[in-house]
This record gives structure tokens, sequence and C-alpha cells, in this order.
């Protein structure tokens, strides 16, 4: 379980306008060249001082590539981050206001008390 | 010494700014209501006649990050440049510039970290929506110079709700005992329930209406001890999964000092319970 690297990647693409739209477009892509470039900077260090031991698992793989926030949503993935990327790629898609965040809960109908904890 | 002139704790609603600009026939049926309640409750800050503004707040992933989380982190800068694109996007929040206010921001950095709280600071930190909301509400002339106080209340672990009021009363003695002839308000936004990325999110009222009564009543009266007696970090994901900013609502209630608020007001909207409460703890025209 990298609960902390799948929020980074959810961080990281959320705050970069280039980055939500490529992540629409091209799931598959992105989170491969992200695992490999990316995963690995510390946001405040310099891109030589890279993180060596961090990689996803084949679920949290299979979770992001498919935008599955069901499964994000289950493996305690923190709620916030991935509902604000979800807003960004998917509410153009709804003609109705709030349609999205909507169908995004009644897809999340299953989950009671206590939900999945997202402590990293 | 300074004079604490206004405590104002309130809801930080993203939607309101977009909200209150629409013109009327666009604008949804709850719209009036609500800002003819904004506005009222701008006018208690407004008659406290504040030189300086403390600010609580909770960055929501902006700046703050996993790699570095602070839990309560004071800036101490000479601006604030506030506001981020994903705020921008989602909300239609414009960019602000804030003025900061150094000389509060190291006293309270130095004499909280004597009095028992290891602050962490920011000599560059960006704002977000829950420090500009309220500018946007009861200070939207944007023309005082503010000291930001970030909570974690977002990223757990979490300080539990027992240190929340605990700093809210550190705060208050701070600002009390600060050697200053300046007139302090204490602005801080928190939530009632709610719910973000879950199951029960966006529903017509709060996720918990119940929750939401309580928690005005306990705000209003300044019942801090049946507060207490009732809210723990479990206890507050019944209400909803982000129902943590709550705590926030609780250090301003520590602020207070337990006393009940002198103004107090809500509106229930399509997701969420909006609280605005204001308390003048020298008298209303100290």
């Amino acid at each position: 379980m990298s609960k902390y690297l799948v929020n980074k990647f959810l961080y990281t693409i959320d705050r970069d306008p280039d980055l939500v739209e490529r992540y629409r477009a091209d799931p598959a892509g992105t989170v491969a060249w992200w695992e490999s470039e990316k995963a690995g900077e510390i946001l405040n260090l310099p891109g030589g001082e890279r993180t060596t031991w961090l990689s996803f698992t084949d679920a949290e793989r299979r979770a992001l590539v498919s935008h599955d926030h069901v499964a994000l949503f289950a493996m305690g993935a923190h709620a916030f981050l991935t509902l604000t990327l979800w807003i960004a790629m998917f509410e153009r898609d709804f003609s109705e206001p709030l349609g999205m965040q909507l169908d995004y809960a009644a897809k999340l109908a299953r989950f009671s008390l206590p939900y999945p904890d997202i402590t990293t | 010494m300074a004079k604490l002139v206004a405590i104002l704790a309130t809801t930080h609603h993203p939607f309101y700014y977009r909200t209150s600009l629409l013109p009327a026939e666009e604008a949804p049926p709850f719209a009036a209501e609500w800002i003819r309640k904004v506005e009222a409750y701008r006018e208690t800050l407004t008659r406290a006649r504040p030189d300086v503004l403390v600010m609580v707040g909770s960055d929501h992933f902006h700046q703050l990050w996993l790699d570095n989380m602070p839990q309560f982190l004071v800036g101490k800068a000479p601006f604030y440049d506030a506001n981020h694109y994903n705020e921008e996007r989602e909300f239609g929040l414009p960019k602000l510039l804030l003025k900061g206010h150094e000389e509060l921001s190291a006293y309270i950095l130095r004499e909280g970290i004597d009095a028992g709280f290891d602050l962490a600071f920011s000599n560059e930190l960006r704002v977000d929506h829950s420090i500009t909301c309220p500018i946007f509400t009861v200070r939207p002339q944007n023309d005082l110079p503010i000291v930001p106080i970030y909570t974690n209340i977002f990223a757990p672990p979490l300080p539990r709700p027992e240190r929340f009021v605990q700093l809210g009363r550190t705060i208050r003695q701070l600002v009390d005992a600060w050697p200053s002839d300046l007139r302090v308000a204490v602005i801080g936004t928190g939530h009632l329930s709610l719910e973000l990325g879950g199951p029960r999110q966006f529903g017509p009222h709060g996720p918990d209406p119940e929750f939401d009564a309580k928690a005005v009543e306990w705000i209003a009266s300044g019942d801090l001890d049946g507060c207490l007696a009732e809210v723990t970090l479990d206890s507050l994901h019944a209400p909803g999964n982000a129902t943590h900013g709550f705590m926030d609502f609780m250090l301003m209630m520590g602020i207070a000092g337990g006393r009940k608020a002198d103004y107090a007001d809500n509106l229930d909207l399509f997701h969420t319970m909006e609280a605005y409460f204001t308390w003048y703890p020298n008298g209303v025209d100290a």
C-alpha cells in the first residue's frame, strides 16, 4: 500500500492545468510517465535529490489508469484530492449543476462508516 | 496593551464569491438571503474598527504537503499572495495580495512557543480560500494587515480537539497581552458537518443536520464543556468525512473563552450549513 504516493500523484496532477488535461485524455500514459519520471521528485528539493523507493502497487496503478475513484476511495486515497481532480476532469461532461458530484457520490453508495482510513 | 475588539467564527464557503456576483436573473434562489446574511455579518466586524486581523484557517493541500506537514503554522511575512490555480478553476476565486503584520506574527511565534506550542512558521506563504473567503465576506476592501494561522484539520494524524481549544486560549492570552495600541480582530473559519469526496456529499442539506444544530448551539451559547464532552477525533467522522474542520470552530471558542456569542446566525444551504458568530470580548463599543 502506497497511499502517500497515490495522494502525491493526485496532488501534483491537480495543481498543473496541462497535467489535468493529459491525465483526462491519456490516463495510462500519464500514470506510466509520472511513475517513472515524477514519483521520486521531492517537491522542495532539486531534481537530483530523488526518492529511490516509491512505487505504486498494481492495484493502485490500475485504479489510477482506469480513473476509478471508487477503488481509490476504498484504498484510502485522500477523498478531497480525488474529488477536486475529478471535478477538474469530468464536471464538463455533465449538463446539470452538481450532476458530476452527485454521480460521483452515488457510485460510492456502498460505503458506510467507518470509511477507509486516509491516514498516510 | 492591544485591544481584542472582535472574534469572528464562520464557515468558509468557496462558492459565495461567485454567487454574490451573479446578476439577479442568473442567481440561484438562495442567493439573496445568503448575501443579506453575509452583509449583516460583515457589519459585526466593521463596527469593531479593527486595525489588524489574526486569521485562522487551514490549507487544503495547496502549499502544505504530506512530505512536510505542520500541525499549527503561523505566517510571518510582509505580504501574502492568495488563492491558487485550482481555486480559480473550481470556485472562480480571484488572486489576491494581502498585507502582513510581521510584528504581531513574530510576537505570536515567540510567545506561543514559550507558552508550549511548537509553532511552525512560513516566510513565504500563499494563503488559500480558508483565509480569503472571510476577506471576501467580511472585509472585501482587503485593507488590513493580517497574521495567518494555519491548523491541520486535513491530513491525519491530527491534533485532538482539546489542543485546538488550548491554542485558542493561548492566542487569546497573547493578543490580550500584546504591547501595542492596535485594535485586533481574530477571524477563524471552519466547517460544521461536511462531506467531500464521499457518498454523502452535496446533498440537499449538510450531511448531518442534527450535528449542525448541536454545533450551532455549542458555539452560540459558548458551551465549550458540552462540546468537548462529545467531540473527539473519532466522533467527527460520523457527521461527514470533512467535519474535522469543526475543530477550527473549537479553537475560536477557546479564544472567546467559552462565552455566549454576541451575534449568531446560520443558513441552511444545499450541502452545508453556513454559520456566522461574533463575540465582543471588551464590549460592543470597546
